[in-house]
């Protein structure tokens, strides 16, 4: 069986009766005021170094990316476009209570800063499961995709492997005990990630990430449940003229079966630096294999007849 | 808050986070709330998602904007025009709320016919007296009625010595009687109060607002009309603002402006409503409360001074209130000396009244640096603040406490203001000599509030405890264990000592019971002390009321009485709101007065104590039961009847009547006009800032007349403004800011990995067509400049700032946020060296939301280069500013200033003709 004709995160019904209800976040940008909360409660929950001090002028986000030593990062959009599009039905003459539509005479409206925190998308079908040599990266009980830091041997196999760039291997010396037993202290080197808090879900407790969050816009429960609540949510900012409310990874018929962690965008995936039809990078492995192994068996048999014809000779 | 106390009563927010939710339209002007109140703004996001407007009027686009249904850009410092240009759309087109009006605020009432307007006397109010700088309140008055202390400014009316009158707090109360001598109901007396306003603001049209703030017309109606539509009975609108209000020469009549329009529009004391004054940071509310200023004492009572009185009953006789809450002064008063002195504080002595400290000068933070500059200050405590980065003009301040004989800095980490003498720019410049300063510097480290037991009084007067988690490391000490040692030392020092000033010290009752290795003292027994108790019984009080004026109570604070009643640390109840009936969720720690939340809630019912809808109910009468009730503690006597009225010579609550929902005001209605209270009028008026690069529309008086100005400082020279010759060096307007990744003046942020990496270097916000017309590049490095000093930052170039358009021309304005200096992770240059320290005369805050500066490209100036520059900079403007004055006056002063400007130049003929003559003092 190909690995996309599940719906079902690979590797998750082995639990048994172990197996959990599968979990994740919906990110919900219309409502994130980009206070970073979600990315300092990740590092101090996960005790993940610091990631650099560098000013990059890309707006409010000198985070630039997600890596081994940022497991959240808010990104930070300036757009000249206005935030609700104009309603195709003015307010009904005579209701006050809504100010009127058009914009102010300077354009003022026609502004808009969006704001979303990124995180890994713990895949139904997760390509960084799939190459990992070691074993070290597995899916959970709840669904969720993590790396065992005492496992890791560094390889980097996944990192090409994520079509998003999540996965990253950390280039400063190692602070766990004992150091990684191949690496040694000098470079830590293994790859790390969001573990959607797999020690804080164990004890019964939500992300830290979700726990900080203010104003709801990371939302931590069900994965079914949280998928009602995007396609309500959408719903809701569809009618309210929302300039380009769209659900990302949502959806468990796209390339990687749908994200455990997904989002509500306010423009297209790509604005945000996300890729807008990610593909589980294995996809098309199963296939590659098979077709690498008729080549090596014709390779093989060619090498075997010329032997045997050479032997004859 | 003298603004909201003078107006409401007490000086504090009127509504509280929660209530937000409620609101159907939310107006945020002069605060950045997503950004510096992440947490509280999930109710401003929770009433978005129920369909509430929420409207933000900023300069520039944040990232409360972001979350705005409408942004309004506008002018930095042209507040007071656009929201008394609300006050007149509200006014010329009727759409008050008229029975809320009539009844719950002074509009009816009758105002002497010897006041005179800014409108008569062009910008200036009756009563100004040029030769002190100072008004006169006498005019202001209520028609019929003498003057009385009361209100922020207690002490008007008793020539106070300058400065020092006035209040931080502010409670309302004040007048003779309880009802004022004459009114009329149908407010159609020419000089009433609503007739007095109508005149005020007619010149306030949308169009002199577009003007003056630099917004279109459509952007301005539109605020009004969805303001005015979400009002009235059925609806409700709430104000938020922070310190881009408060951080102006007139910030104190900013935020009286906004408390006209919510009276007008009758969203006071009603769920949905209010205004909501967010603080600068954790327990700035408690620390007026209780507070770290010089002149009031805890629960805002005045501090006695030097000239005004002789003994206790003049004191008490001169701040008590004949009507309303503030009757019972007596009680309070009494009760805080028993609190402070115990046995030693008795009816034979006055309760030791004499001998209290008195104040015979502004002792405000501006004025003390002055007064460092001039080498009359010996020895400075610094806590909990970091002048050196966070107050106007860092320079000023380096300077200053480079002159003192010994500092005291308690921090937790090395702050710029310990680290002045060998690490700053004035080292750099060689304008310091380590070797050379005679100021002996003390670093204490401080404990951090997970290091110690203590409340909080947060933002909308809720006091709530936290525990220690960890043992403070090494000489790491709480506050509370200073100041308790401190004391106890001292005190111990004083034992023998029979000087008649020691009295006082050796006087305190000061025994706290203490624990741990450290001896730390007990945090709820002085949490005990400020709720109260009965002396003889040791009985909890539960609540002002219970007060005796004879001294057998002890309470800290009058207004906290009661967080510790029955015995109870009130504070720390912590039951999650989602646990509770309603959401205001009086079991979560406890507020201010009696629990609290949404003050003056008589207002949500109407005269007959009805609800005024169902959907705005609150507080109302139970006629069955003869008893007010509701959501919320109701903010009246439990069991007056909304029929009540008072008989002839009622006193303190009793003269209150049943309709009269503000009962800490002598007359129990909110002021629209406030008779006395103010130091800059009775009514707010748009002046310019200090430094602004335009003139007044209205008024040849161009600035607030009643700002305070360092005319003699040589530290704290001005930029020309509006049309003088040498404005054109300083052409840009410039506005402070901070940012949600960082503290303040970053203290307990710079030195933060994960805070400092999120925003890790001083920046500029610029709009793309200024960078173009000076050539900065995005990423690049800008030099800015004032006369004060210069600043180097990285160039965000961003259409989130606007430029304006005014008198023909496009005026661009520069954001700085201002958490940078010289110590921590990251370090950067202060965007408070370039502020100046004008202050609101009220209040002493510093303008830093709104001045002029030059920019441009490259990095600044290093070392002794940098003072030259701003010199050179500063002469280039005086020089031009010279050249068109005929006169050649250079007097005495200036050559001992010869570096200043010529910005000192007052424009106006009513404050100081002669001044106005000369280039520079």
């Amino acid at each position: 069986m190909s690995v996309v004709e599940t719906k079902r995160p690979d590797g998750w019904e082995s639990y048994g009766d172990a197996q959990k209800e599968r979990v994740g976040f919906f990110t919900d940008t219309s409502v994130c005021i980009g206070c970073k909360a979600c990315e300092v409660a990740c590092k101090e929950w996960n005790l993940i170094p610091e990631d650099g001090r560098v000013w990059t002028g890309e707006s409010y986000d000198h985070t630039s990316q997600l890596g081994a030593n940022t497991w959240r990062h808010v990104a930070f959009v300036e757009q000249r476009k206005p935030l609700q599009a104009l309603l195709e039905a003015p307010p009904a003459p005579g209701d006050r209570t809504a100010p009127s539509a058009a914009p102010g005479g300077d354009g003022s409206t026609a502004l808009r800063w969006l704001m979303e925190s990124d995180v890994c998308k713990h895949c139904t079908h997760a390509a960084c499961l799939d190459v990992c040599p070691t074993g070290s990266l597995f899916r959970t009980e709840f669904g969720t995709v993590v790396v065992q830091q005492d496992i890791c041997n560094g390889c980097g196999y996944c990192v090409p492997a994520c079509p998003f760039g999540v996965l990253d291997k950390r280039h400063l010396p190692a602070t766990t005990d004992p150091p990684p037993a191949i690496l040694g202290r000098k470079e830590d080197g293994r790859v790390w990630k969001c573990t959607l808090c797999y020690d804080r879900l164990k004890g019964g407790h939500e992300p830290a990430c979700a726990k900080a969050c203010p104003t709801k816009s990371i939302q931590f429960g069900p994965l079914e449940e949280l998928r009602e609540r995007a396609d309500a949510r959408l719903a809701k900012l569809s009618a309210e003229g929302w300039n380009g409310a769209q659900l990302y990874g949502r959806d468990p018929e796209d390339g990687v079966g749908g994200f455990g962690a997904f989002f509500l965008l306010l423009d297209d995936p790509e604005v945000y630096g996300l890729p807008p039809d990610p593909v589980v990078t294995t996809r098309d492995l199963p296939e590659m294999w098979s077709n690498m192994l008729a080549a090596a068996g014709a390779m093989l048999a060619g090498v075997a007849a010329l032997t045997l014809f050479g032997s004859r000779r | 808050m003298p603004s909201l106390g003078t107006s409401f009563g007490r000086g504090g927010a009127t509504t509280f986070q929660q209530d937000l939710q409620n609101a159907d339209c939310i107006v945020i002007m002069g605060s950045n709330m997503a950004e510096n109140h992440p947490v509280g703004f999930q109710w401003v996001m929770e009433a978005r998602e129920r369909g509430a407007q929420v409207i933000h009027v900023d300069p520039r686009f944040t990232r409360t904007s972001a979350m705005a249904t409408k942004h309004v850009p506008l002018r930095a410092g042209s507040d007071i025009a656009f929201l008394g240009g609300i006050a007149n759309y509200i006014l010329q087109n009727d759409l008050y709320f008229r029975e809320y009006v009539e009844h719950y605020t002074n509009a009816p009432v009758i105002i002497n016919d010897e006041f005179a307007d800014t409108e008569d006397l062009d910008g200036l109010f009756s009563g100004w007296d040029p030769e002190e700088g100072e008004y006169s309140v006498e005019s202001w008055m209520y028609d019929g009625m003498e003057i009385h202390g009361s209100a922020g400014q207690r002490e008007q009316g008793f020539k106070p010595t300058k400065g020092e009158a006035s209040g931080h707090g502010g409670h309302g109360g004040g007048l003779l009687h309880g009802e004022p001598p004459a009114e009329d109901r149908a407010m159609q007396h020419p000089r009433c109060v609503l007739q007095l306003l109508k005149r005020h603001y007619a010149r306030y049209t949308p169009e002199f607002v577009a003007e003056t703030c630099g917004c279109s017309v459509e952007d301005f109606v539109q605020v009004c009309e969805t303001l005015v539509a979400n009002s009235g009975r059925d609806r409700t609108s709430a104000f938020v603002y922070a310190v881009g209000w408060t951080q102006h020469t007139v910030g104190v009549q900013t935020i009286r402006s906004a408390a006209i329009i919510q009276q007008l529009l009758g969203n006071i004391g009603r769920p949905g409503g209010g205004i909501m004054a967010l603080r600068g940071h954790a327990s700035i509310q408690g620390s007026t409360d209780i507070p770290t200023l010089y002149n009031i004492l805890p629960g805002y009572l005045p501090m006695p001074h030097t000239e005004s009185y002789g003994d206790l009953d003049r004191y008490i006789e001169a701040n008590t209130s004949p009507t309303g809450w503030w009757g019972h002064f007596r009680a309070y008063f009494v009760s805080l000396m028993k609190a402070y002195f115990g046995e030693n504080a008795n009816a034979d002595n006055d309760f030791l009244f004499k001998s209290l400290p008195r104040i015979d000068d502004d002792n405000s933070a501006y004025w003390t640096v002055e007064q460092m500059l001039q080498g009359k200050v010996k020895g400075y405590i610094i806590a909990g603040e970091n002048p050196a980065v966070g107050h106007a003009n860092g320079k000023a301040h380096r300077l200053g406490l480079s002159r003192l004989e010994w500092l005291v800095v308690r921090d937790v980490v090395e702050i710029e203001s310990a680290s002045f003498w060998y690490d700053s720019p004035e080292v750099e410049s060689g304008e310091l000599e380590p070797e050379a300063i005679p100021t002996e510097i003390f670093f204490l480290p401080a404990a951090t509030h997970t290091e110690k037991d203590g409340s909080f009084t947060n933002t909308q007067r809720l006091l709530q405890w936290h525990w220690q988690a960890v043992e403070p490391k090494e000489d790491c000490r709480s506050e509370l264990w200073f100041y308790f040692h401190l004391g106890r030392l001292i005190k111990q020092k004083l034992a023998d000592s029979e000087d008649e000033r020691d009295k006082l010290i050796k006087a305190l009752r000061w025994e706290y019971p203490t624990h741990s290795g450290i001896q730390e003292p007990d945090a709820e027994a002085v949490l005990q002390e400020i709720s109260g108790q009965e002396i003889e019984s040791g009985k909890f009080l539960s609540g002002y009321p219970e007060l005796k004026d004879d001294g057998s109570t002890l309470c800290g604070c009058w207004i906290y009485s009661g967080c510790f009643k029955e015995g109870i640390n009130q504070t720390a109840r912590k039951k999650p709101h989602w646990e509770q009936d309603t959401y205001v969720a009086d079991e979560w720690a406890w507020a201010w007065p009696d629990n609290r939340h949404l003050l003056y809630n008589r207002a949500s019912a109407d005269p007959d104590g009805k609800p005024w809808s169902e959907r705005k109910r609150y507080v109302w009468w139970d006629a069955g039961e003869g008893k007010w009730t509701g959501l919320d503690s109701p903010d009246f006597e439990e069991d007056k009847p909304p029929s009540y009225v008072p008989p002839k010579d009622a006193k303190a609550e009793d003269a209150i009547a049943g309709d009269h929902p503000f009962v800490m005001q002598a007359d129990g209605r909110s002021w629209l006009y406030v008779p006395q209270g103010l130091e800059d009028g009775p009514l707010p008026t748009h002046y310019e800032p200090h430094e602004s690069p335009f003139g007044n529309r209205l008024y040849s008086q161009r600035a607030n007349p009643r700002r305070q100005q360092n005319k003699d400082l040589a530290e704290d020279p001005y930029n020309p403004v509006a049309d003088e010759p040498g404005a054109d060096v300083y052409p840009y307007v410039v506005t402070t800011y901070r940012l949600t990744e960082h503290h303040t003046a970053g203290g307990m942020t710079r030195s933060v990995p994960y805070l400092a990496e999120l925003q890790p270097q001083m920046f500029c916000e610029v709009h793309p067509d200024l960078a173009r017309d000076v050539g900065l590049e995005h990423g690049g490095w800008a030099t800015i400049y004032t006369s004060r000093s210069a600043i180097e930052a990285r160039v965000m170039v961003t259409d989130r700032m606007r430029p304006v358009r005014m008198d023909g021309r496009e005026v661009h304005q520069i954001g700085l946020p201002y958490h940078w200096g010289k110590r921590g992770l990251i370090t950067g240059d202060s965007a408070n060296d370039l502020a100046h320290m004008a202050l609101d005369p009220n209040v002493h805050i510093q303008e830093t939301k709104a001045f002029t500066c030059g920019i441009r490209p490259g990095r600044r100036p290093r070392g002794a280069d940098l003072p030259r520059f701003v010199a050179e900079l500063r002469e280039q403007a005086r020089s031009r500013l010279e050249a068109s004055v005929a006169e050649p006056p250079m007097s005495g002063r200036t050559s001992r200033t010869p570096s200043a400007p010529g910005g000192r130049r007052e424009e106006d003929p009513h404050v100081e003709p002669e001044e106005a003559r000369k280039p520079a003092q």
